[in-house]
């Protein structure tokens, strides 16, 4: 990243505007517009008959809630963790193996799915967080691949073949195997982790991760330990990316290896970029942009991803702040 | 019996490390003078197996598409890197994986395109497909022979690099690219030419294992992670580390493949070790590199003049 860090955060600490910031406006509004447009969704695709629309939205606000919290890490951290699908994988597994053992009492699964997403998190943070750049990239990729392998080789939890859940959490009457109840939890987490990122963005913990990324030396120079600033970053991002992988398991009823391989882990970022890295709107926005091509292309050729990779290399070559920095392309570059 | 065995298995762990070698060699360069991560690399061992077994299909010669493939994947690499990659030198490594993710959809859906979803499988000639005897020990003619190529392959890659003048430019990009440009190196040119010989080494790489596994959609995007993997192990840009690690990692994985399950067996039940074992070869991978990235952050060997 390019873009000079450290002297906007100076500038914003001393709250003197050194210069105008249209990006945070028409991101916030356009977080605003999305989620507003996702809660009427289901009545009005209901209402003209395309009811099979609601559930490609429900899986791009999932995806949309795991891009959100690896925005933590690659927005404001400026960590590029090519292993962030684990995370799906442990939360999708705690309701998995729960379920299977019998239990689908909702608080214990989903006390199991954020206790592992954190704990995996802290433990591997403490180590990956000590590399950097391609180092940080690889290690990240190696934890993942860890648990991918891992979880090929259980067979009693179906192994590379996944595992069926057959029973929806519950949480007393409320029950996640009814699409119409889990549409609206997921999009209350999604609104909820949003508004979150809104606030740590503009937080002095966020000013921190922004600050570290631009220039690490400065920060310990005065006198701050980015490394546990980002440690509590990473964290938060892979426990949130385990709900998200608990709130898919439901949804698909289904959890398999290939939820972390290294290419749902490039999807992530995938979805971060396009959408529009560091900002609010821009994980949604990319998730959904993703799960519409794919439904769409795909039912247009079998070839489709062929054209998926050229949109995604025309918007690295072209379009480098992503959708959301398409609204406000005003500053010349 | 054990023995016969157990050589075979060496013999397989090694040749799947000089495979390895092959790709990890044209990324390590490309990493270590450009500051460039190719996910994309296994692209070229994939269309390098697909257009050898194309020929070797068509014409019934198996080195006639050896032939054909190599300056195909030449082209193709050059290709590559004048429209694409060298666009993102200067980039950061985000875009990087990203250009190169969007590459790998690309050359993936081209072959299903070209070839059909089905892979090709490479016919061998006579003189490759038999037995050699060695010491009382017979070994699959085809196993050595891949020994025999990757070795000629990586003395050739020592020996142009440390001994040619064209070596000397192009560790003198790798050390210092501005000073090199300064001392009238043509840069550029340097880039190119070591994308495009990485391009090869890969499809090298493709070309030999496409008997043994045929040629399939894909196939380089397993073992292009594993390929980054042995060059962290090794220390990014250094050649010697990268042969060393390569053959570390599949011997790793080779010998562990094929004795973890009897190990696990003594332990737990035959049908829970025979797939746990596979699964803790690979883990036993990247634990290592782990290790190596937690105790010696720059790799085993790390190259002196970075």
């Amino acid at each position: 990243m390019t873009r000079s860090i450290p002297a906007e955060d100076g500038a914003k600490l001393t709250s003197a505007p050194a210069r105008p910031r249209p990006a945070t406006d028409c991101d916030l509004v356009a977080a605003f517009v999305i989620l507003a447009a996702l809660a009427v969704a289901p009545f009005a695709l209901a209402a003209i008959g395309h009811d099979f629309w609601t559930d490609v939205i429900l899986r791009a606000m999932i995806l949309g809630i795991a891009a959100v919290s690896l925005n933590f890490i690659i927005g404001l951290g400026g960590l590029v963790s090519l292993g962030h699908a684990v995370f799906l994988g442990i939360g999708g597994y705690s309701v998995g193996i729960l379920a299977d053992l019998g239990i689908d009492n909702g608080p214990a699964q989903l006390g199991a799915a954020l206790l592992f997403s954190a704990a995996f998190a802290w433990l591997t943070g403490m180590i990956a967080l000590r590399t950097r750049g391609v180092h940080f990239i690889m290690i990240t990729l190696a934890f993942a691949q860890m648990v991918y392998f891992t979880m090929m080789g259980l067979r009693q939890f179906g192994g590379d073949d996944g595992l069926t859940i057959n029973y929806s959490t519950t949480f007393g009457p409320l029950d996640l195997g009814d699409k119409d109840v889990l549409y609206y939890v997921v999009l209350a987490v999604l609104g909820a982790a949003m508004l979150g990122f809104a606030r740590v963005r503009r937080s002095d913990f966020g000013l921190l991760l922004k600050a570290a990324k631009g220039n690490e030396r400065r920060v310990s120079a005065v006198g701050f330990n980015a490394y546990r600033y980002r440690l509590a970053a990473y964290v938060a991002a892979g426990t949130l990316c385990g709900l998200a992988g608990f709130l898919d398991a439901n949804f698909t009823g289904f959890v398999t290896p290939s939820a972390m391989s290294w290419i749902s882990s490039g999807e992530l970022i995938f979805i971060v970029i396009v959408g529009g890295i560091a900002s609010v709107s821009g994980p949604i926005a990319g998730a959904l942009v993703f799960l519409l091509i794919e439904e769409w292309m795909g039912g247009l050729t079998v070839y489709w991803h062929f054209w998926f990779g050229l949109f995604l290399i025309a918007i690295i070559l072209f379009a480098r702040n992503g959708l959301v920095g398409l609204l406000n392309q005003r500053r010349p570059r | 019996m054990d023995t016969v065995l157990f050589v075979n298995q060496l013999l397989n762990g090694i040749q799947l490390g000089l495979i390895l070698f092959l790709l990890a060699a044209g990324l390590s360069l490309v990493f270590g003078i450009m500051d460039f991560i190719n996910l994309a690399h296994g692209v070229f061992y994939m269309l390098g197996a697909y257009i050898c077994a194309t020929v070797a299909i068509a014409s019934g010669s198996f080195i006639l598409g050896f032939v054909v493939a190599l300056p195909a994947v030449l082209v193709l690499g050059l290709a590559t890197e004048w429209l694409i990659v060298r666009h993102f030198y200067k980039r950061d490594h985000l875009d990087q994986v990203l250009v190169t993710f969007g590459l790998v959809l690309c050359a993936d859906t081209a072959v299903k395109y070209l070839w059909g979803p089905q892979g090709l499988s490479v016919p061998l000639p006579a003189w490759l497909g038999g037995q050699v005897a060695l010491g009382g020990i017979t070994l699959p003619a085809y196993r050595l022979f891949i020994v025999a190529v990757a070795a000629v392959v990586a003395l050739a890659l020592w020996q142009v690099i440390a001994r040619t003048r064209v070596g000397m430019m192009v560790r003198a990009s790798a050390s210092n690219e501005e000073m090199a440009r300064a001392l009238g190196i043509e840069t550029r040119m340097i880039f190119a030419l070591v994308f495009a010989i990485g391009a090869v080494l890969a499809g090298i790489g493709g070309i030999m294992v496409a008997p043994i596994t045929g040629a399939s959609i894909g196939m380089g995007n397993q073992i292009v992670i594993l390929a980054l993997v042995v060059i962290i192990i090794g220390g990014i840009g250094s050649i010697f580390g990268a042969f060393v690690a390569a053959i570390g990692v599949g011997l790793i994985d080779t010998l562990g493949r094929a004795y973890l399950p009897s190990i696990l067996g003594a332990v737990f039940s035959p049908s829970v070790a025979s797939s746990a074992g596979p699964a803790l070869a690979s883990i036993l991978i990247y634990l290592t590199m782990t290790l190596v990235l937690v105790f010696r952050p720059s790799g085993l060997f790390p190259p002196a003049n970075r």
